[in-house]
């Protein structure tokens, strides 16, 4: 029984990344209708700008603020700059422009920093919190602690602001928002600098746990895509239970089915994706979309 | 898309009718037959020119054309966004190799049993993915590409682990004097001739209007006749058939298969040739297997540091100046400079 509890709460742990990360991909994807294969090497650049201020001294919540800022700046000129020369274009050329973004982070980071890995501090104390004979990660709790709280703002910000409310319009109904005065165009390049944010956030609660290297957001980045395919695109709250889904599921799986271990792990979540869309092709929580003919 | 280039219901003055007109016009319609025999001749002189590591790389460019022309079937004419092709690639791959290494069958048979068991297995995802459109599609292609694998490495008994088999290239038949690259090179040659003339028999007719107009409006489709899922399905199914073609014949021309090969960034790599090469295009599958396969090394030549941040930067660059692909800018250009309606049909 300990041994499920604690895998229960490992499992907690992972899926609170997979679902902040998940959490930038349906942002950006309800804002733009657009999927980002760059979110993941964003986050990544994010957090090695992080590591960069830290190594010169900086205290980390300074440096945490700092990198979110500079993320979100950063998202919002890429917008701007890269994505919006293609905006009325076929779906498929701006996935290729993000893939290009993809490679080109990646490449940069390994340039500047090298492939090497490096270890990232986490903010929250090493020695581990136990009740009973579980033992919980102080940095585990605190990365489902962030993630939550992110969840709060991200809630409030877009119930109960106007920005917030211009933005849900523009991503529904880019024309009638437009007629009504709203900056549809910025409402997408905010929608970008939101993500990025959020990317970053996920990005320095990944790295203590999987250490900084430029390839570090591979696997984590399929499992967000895993994660919002079975919450549902189009709800930030079905991203987040399903990154804590996906993370529990892989655990349990990995650990109590023996033929597949720790080798096929990555396949239990895809197969979680191929389920989910055969059955409930909306996901979890999303509604489905009815389209005019 | 480059399928609707024609401009021959453009209106034109009364006095620029005629032999203004008439000449390109008639240059136009022998152009493409003839280019094309030019084509033929160059690839087949190719060998007596360049060779080694070279020839191994135009015989690559070959088999990614085969790749990419599946792909271009299944994403292009059909709207199927599949981001799991390498999956099929691979299974074709492992498929003339096992065939090869473990039962010592000719490296003949395997090209079409890889074929085979392609056009099984892209069916049968075919069959589910019916339900699936655009993103979601996107996605479950991508996990069937990140799954493949690892799923290899499992079956270690057959596909040899994560250290993947060793074959030996085929050497040439009937006594021919030419090297293992140079034959494999013209075996890739003649498989590569035949999947285009059908591809291109099979796109420029009815079943490639039908294709087209699933792509366009299914739901009108459905309504003319056109019997969707049956036709999707085996869209797919034909599209990873001749994926996995390209890939045994890759098994071939490297001698040499690994689980990782078949990696994520293979299928990316194939999405991104259909949409730089031409979206929806025969001759697009060709420009996008020699952008696939010159671009990664011009971009090592430009920047040892960061090659793949070179390519990301042309990849972007193509698309804000030739968002149709190449395919579609030679196709739009060619109408510009003859001005009249000879520009039909030549964007495939």
């Amino acid at each position: 029984m300990d041994i499920l509890i604690q895998q229960v709460v490992s499992g907690l742990a992972t899926g609170g990344i997979y679902a902040s990360l998940a959490l930038a991909l349906v942002m950006i994807y309800q804002a733009t209708d657009v999927v980002n294969f760059a979110q993941g090497e964003m986050a990544m650049f994010s957090t090695y700008l992080a590591w960069s201020m830290l190594q010169a001294g900086l205290p980390y919540w300074v440096a945490f603020s700092a990198t979110v800022t500079i993320a979100f700046v950063g998202g919002l000129l890429l917008e701007r700059i890269v994505i919006r020369p293609v905006e009325g274009a076929p779906v498929l050329t701006i996935v290729i422009v993000t893939l290009g973004l993809l490679v080109i982070f990646n490449s940069v980071a390994g340039w500047i920093y090298s492939y090497i890995q490096k270890p990232f501090p986490s903010p929250f104390p090493s020695t581990p919190i136990k009740i009973g004979n579980v033992v919980f990660g102080a940095h585990d709790l605190g990365a489902i602690g962030i993630t939550l709280l992110v969840l709060v703002l991200l809630f409030l910000f877009f119930r109960f602001t106007t920005l917030g409310l211009a933005m849900r319009a523009a991503a529904q109904n880019p024309v009638s928002s437009r007629l009504c005065g709203i900056r549809v165009s910025w409402m997408l390049g905010l929608g970008w600098g939101l993500a990025a944010a959020f990317g970053a956030v996920a990005g320095m609660m990944v790295a203590p746990v999987v250490f900084l290297d430029p390839n570090m957001m591979g696997g984590i980045q399929l499992y967000a895509f895993a994660a919002a395919t079975v919450g549902g695109f189009s709800s930030p709250v079905g991203a987040v239970v399903g990154g804590i889904l996906v993370g529990v599921t892989e655990n349990l799986v990995g650990t109590y089915v023996s033929f597949i271990g720790t080798e096929l792990k990555l396949t239990v979540a895809l197969a979680m994706i191929i389920i989910v869309l055969l059955v409930r092709p909306t996901g979890l929580f999303g509604r489905t979309v009815v389209k005019r003919v | 898309m480059a399928a609707r280039g024609g401009t021959a219901a453009e209106p034109k003055p009364a006095h620029a009718a005629g032999a203004a007109i008439s000449a390109p016009a008639r240059a136009g319609r022998w152009l493409g037959p003839i280019a094309l025999v030019a084509l033929i001749a160059f690839a087949l002189a190719l060998p007596a020119f360049v060779s080694g590591f070279r020839l191994y790389q135009f015989t690559q460019v070959l088999i990614y054309a085969i790749a990419l022309l599946g792909l271009n079937m299944l994403t292009g004419f059909n709207g199927q966004i599949s981001l799991g092709h390498g999956a099929f690639y691979g299974i074709g791959a492992y498929t003339a190799a096992i065939m090869m290494d473990r039962w010592n069958v000719s490296y003949v048979w395997t090209i079409p049993t890889a074929g085979l068991i392609c056009l099984i297995v892209g069916f049968l995802f075919g069959r589910p993915a019916l339900r699936l459109e655009g993103l979601y599609l996107a996605l479950a292609t991508f996990s069937l590409a990140l799954a493949v694998p690892q799923v290899l490495k499992y079956f270690e008994e057959w596909t040899g682990g994560s250290q993947g088999i060793v074959l030996t290239k085929p050497m040439a038949p009937f006594g021919l004097k030419l090297t293992e690259d140079q034959w494999v090179y013209l075996f890739t040659l003649g498989v590569t001739l035949v999947l285009f003339a059908l591809a291109w028999n099979l796109l420029r007719g009815r079943v490639g209007r039908a294709l087209v107009a699933i792509r366009d409006n299914h739901i009108a489709a459905e309504a003319m006749g056109i019997n969707n899922a049956l036709y999707k399905s085996v869209t797919f199914g034909v599209s990873a058939a001749y994926t996995g073609i390209a890939g045994a014949l890759s098994a071939l021309a490297v001698a040499f298969v690994a689980p990782d090969t078949f990696n994520v960034f293979l299928s990316i790599t194939l999405l991104t040739g259909i949409v730089i090469g031409g979206f929806a295009t025969i001759s697009g599958a060709i420009w996008g297997a020699l952008f696939i396969q010159f671009v990664p090394n011009w971009a090592q030549d430009i920047s040892k540091a960061a090659p793949w941040a070179i390519f990301g930067l042309f990849l972007i660059g193509f698309m804000y100046v030739m968002p149709r692909g190449i395919a579609g800018f030679l196709h739009m250009l060619w109408i510009r400079l003859s001005r009249s309606a000879v520009g039909r049909g030549k964007g495939r």
